[in-house]
């Protein structure tokens, strides 16, 4: 059992992380097909239990949230309606008249709700982000320190320099407002950018490193 | 008799018209092709032999077609649906991935211009006349190759010899990235295994974790809940599994703290590792009867909805610290700003670039990049994991040399270290 639960996840981490890196240099089709699909196979074969596991998580939780009458728990009877009429709506053949007859394609119940219900009601979500970036822009921008007066500074420069109008804001030398703005994305804001990824990309490395090696084990469940 | 009036418009109209009519009759025919020259068939270097190179010079009309033909089974087909013009090919230099770096073009105006094509398809035709696009195998065996110029015209054929498709078992471009892997990953192990016998490492001061604890210890005193978010990306990215790597440890300290954690996943499987990782950090912290299955849960994996349900859990349950660990898109605003309206310390970690900045907006403390993958190092200060963060750094302090040598030897001309680093 011991062995199930600590030895065996490490040595499949182990095994997969070697060949999946191995692979890389690999462009010979027997090595890179026969492994790219057994790990794509397992990966959808797992990712669709996992769904299952999810679908459930959501059920439960949203049913033990109106049986102990939490807070926001009429919420729940929504979620738990709408996820059953679209269950419905995508597992049944033509469940309702007027629709199209596949239950999934162009013109069904299921493609009707996703149209109508779905997408508008996302892209309202994704629409609030214009009011969210305003009220953050204001926090962002008072100028009570060094560093925020630089960004104020340098966030009026690129958003004048970025529309029309920073062209014809003139500067010594034949330049203008929208070449100060390319300088600022282009020099100290990649160097910046660059700095992070050489960061990120070296840190990836370390914990491929801990885990192909079982040195990192937390993600397992497991301890140290 | 009237005379031929050169002065009467109706004439000249009619003469011009006439004339315009006749221009493309009377227009040259496109330039022929130069005979075209060194003409060779080769194997594509470092594939798994679908593709061979035919490489040639040929200088004419910017509109001249061609069409490469492969033999296979005595009959010749051709390698493309149609016609390529000449002014569509790439030439030899700007592709160092096939031909290696130093490869100089000819002189655009006095020579022949350098050029290849892929061939990596050939059509045939079934018994009912349908089309059929095969792929280049090295089941195939030798394959004569020829290019045809102009086809619909002159149709000039230019021999290029014979070619055996092959695989490669290892890709040669790739020689001086496996180098470095194997060169960090020595580094790294090395700091690894030097922990073990000096575990007195000294490790910079991390703001954000170190207000791990005082958010746990606020969210306690308040009686409110500890929400932990582990990014919107499945477990196949590197920063979730440092999020959940981190969760284990907060879980750790939420358990000793005996408060309560939320954990909402966008992801099953991401879910499913969570409630293990939190279950165990309950067992290691001596409170296995306080964790709650139910609190680590899936919502849904479309990016609006769970943001919009993670936005009314931090609304309706007033969490008094929130963790927003792991790859983050659009929607790091609207968690991070909703976040932030509801008072709670707010600790955030990425290395999605475009999303640092709202973070560190909207958030007490912000780990930037490598700070999320070292947290879960530093909040353990498991001496194993803070050697590979030493290990991590000599490798930096490497890079940082080697940009250092790249740019004096490239302000002198030398392109050698640029070209070593170039990915191809």
């Amino acid at each position: 059992m011991m062995f199930l639960r600590k030895q065996l996840p490490i040595i499949l981490a182990f095994l997969t992380g070697i060949l999946l890196w191995l692979q890389a240099y690999v462009p010979a089709k027997p090595a890179s097909d026969a492994l790219t699909s057994f790990t794509q196979s397992w990966a959808v074969i797992l990712s669709a239990a996992a769904l299952l596991l999810g679908i459930l998580s959501a059920v439960q939780h949203h049913m033990t949230k109106i049986k102990l009458h939490r807070k926001g728990h009429a919420y729940s009877y929504i979620t738990l309606a709408a996820f059953a009429l679209t269950f419905i709506a995508g597992f049944f053949w033509r469940p309702f008249p007027g629709f199209a007859e596949k239950n999934i394609a162009e013109g069904s119940f299921f493609m009707w709700i996703f149209d109508n219900i779905f997408t508008p009601l996302a892209a309202t979500m994704f629409s609030l982000l214009a009011f969210f970036i305003a009220s953050a822009a204001f926090r962002a921008f008072r100028a009570r320190s060094f560093e925020a007066t630089a960004l104020l500074i340098a966030g009026c420069i690129v958003m004048l320099g970025r529309v029309p109008i920073g062209e014809l804001i003139p500067l010594p030398g034949g330049h203008d407002l929208s070449d100060v703005a390319s300088w600022i994305m282009n020099v100290p804001n990649s160097a910046a950018q660059r700095a992070i990824m050489f960061g990120v990309i070296l840190s990836q490395v370390a914990i491929s490193i801990r885990i192909i090696f079982g040195i990192e084990r937390t993600y397992m469940g497991g301890s140290d | 008799m009237r005379s031929l009036d050169l002065t009467n418009t109706r004439f000249c109209l009619t003469a011009i018209l006439l004339l315009l009519t006749a221009a493309p009759a009377l227009a040259p025919l496109p330039a022929l092709a130069q005979q075209a020259s060194s003409i060779e068939i080769a194997d594509h270097p470092n594939d798994d032999g679908s593709a061979v190179i035919l490489t040639f010079q040929l200088a004419g009309d910017e509109l001249l077609e061609l069409m490469p033909q492969i033999q296979v089974e005595g009959q010749w087909h051709d390698t493309e649906t149609a016609p390529v013009l000449l002014s569509s090919l790439d030439r030899k230099s700007g592709h160092p991935e096939i031909f290696g770096w130093g490869v100089v073009d000819g002189d655009e105006k006095l020579h022949p211009d350098d050029l290849y094509m892929v061939i990596s398809k050939y059509i045939s035709f079934d018994a009912e006349g349908q089309q059929q696009i095969n792929p280049i195998s090295p089941a195939l065996g030798e394959l004569p190759v020829r290019l045809v110029v102009d086809p619909a015209g002159r149709a000039q054929q230019f021999e290029a010899g014979t070619v055996q498709a092959r695989q490669q078992w290892f890709n040669t471009n790739t020689v001086f990235r496996l180098l470095l892997a194997v060169v960090f990953s020595i580094i790294i192990m090395y700091f690894i295994l030097a922990a073990r016998k000096n575990p007195n490492i000294f490790i910079r001061r991390i703001a954000g974790l170190e207000a791990v604890d005082e958010a746990i210890g606020r969210a306690t005193e308040m009686g409110k809940p500890v929400l932990h978010i582990n990014g919107l990306d499945s477990l196949a990215t590197l920063s979730t599994v440092a999020a959940v790597n981190i969760l284990g440890r907060i879980a750790g300290k939420v358990a000793t703290y005996e408060s309560d954690l939320l954990v909402p996943c966008f992801d099953p499987v991401v879910m499913t590792v969570s409630q293990e990782v939190v279950k165990n950090a309950y067992l290691e912290a001596g409170r296995p009867d306080n964790y709650r299955e139910d609190n680590i849960y899936f919502l849904t994996d479309q990016q609006f909805s769970y943001t919009a349900s993670v936005c009314g859990i931090m609304l309706r349950e007033k969490p008094a610290a929130n963790f927003l660990l792991g790859y983050f898109y659009a929607e790091s605003l609207l968690l991070a700003e909703t976040g932030n309206t509801t008072g709670a310390i707010q600790i955030a970690g990425t290395d999605a670039q475009a999303q640092l900045p709202f973070f560190i907006t909207t958030c007490d403390y912000t780990l930037i990049g490598e700070e999320l993958y070292a947290a879960s190092a530093y909040l353990s200060r498991e001496p194993m994991l803070l050697g590979s963060l030493r290990g991590q750094d000599v490798a930096k302090a490497f890079v940082m040399v080697m940009i250092f040598i790249g740019t004096i030897l490239t302000t002198f001309g030398s392109e050698l270290l640029t070209r070593l680093w170039t990915a191809l």
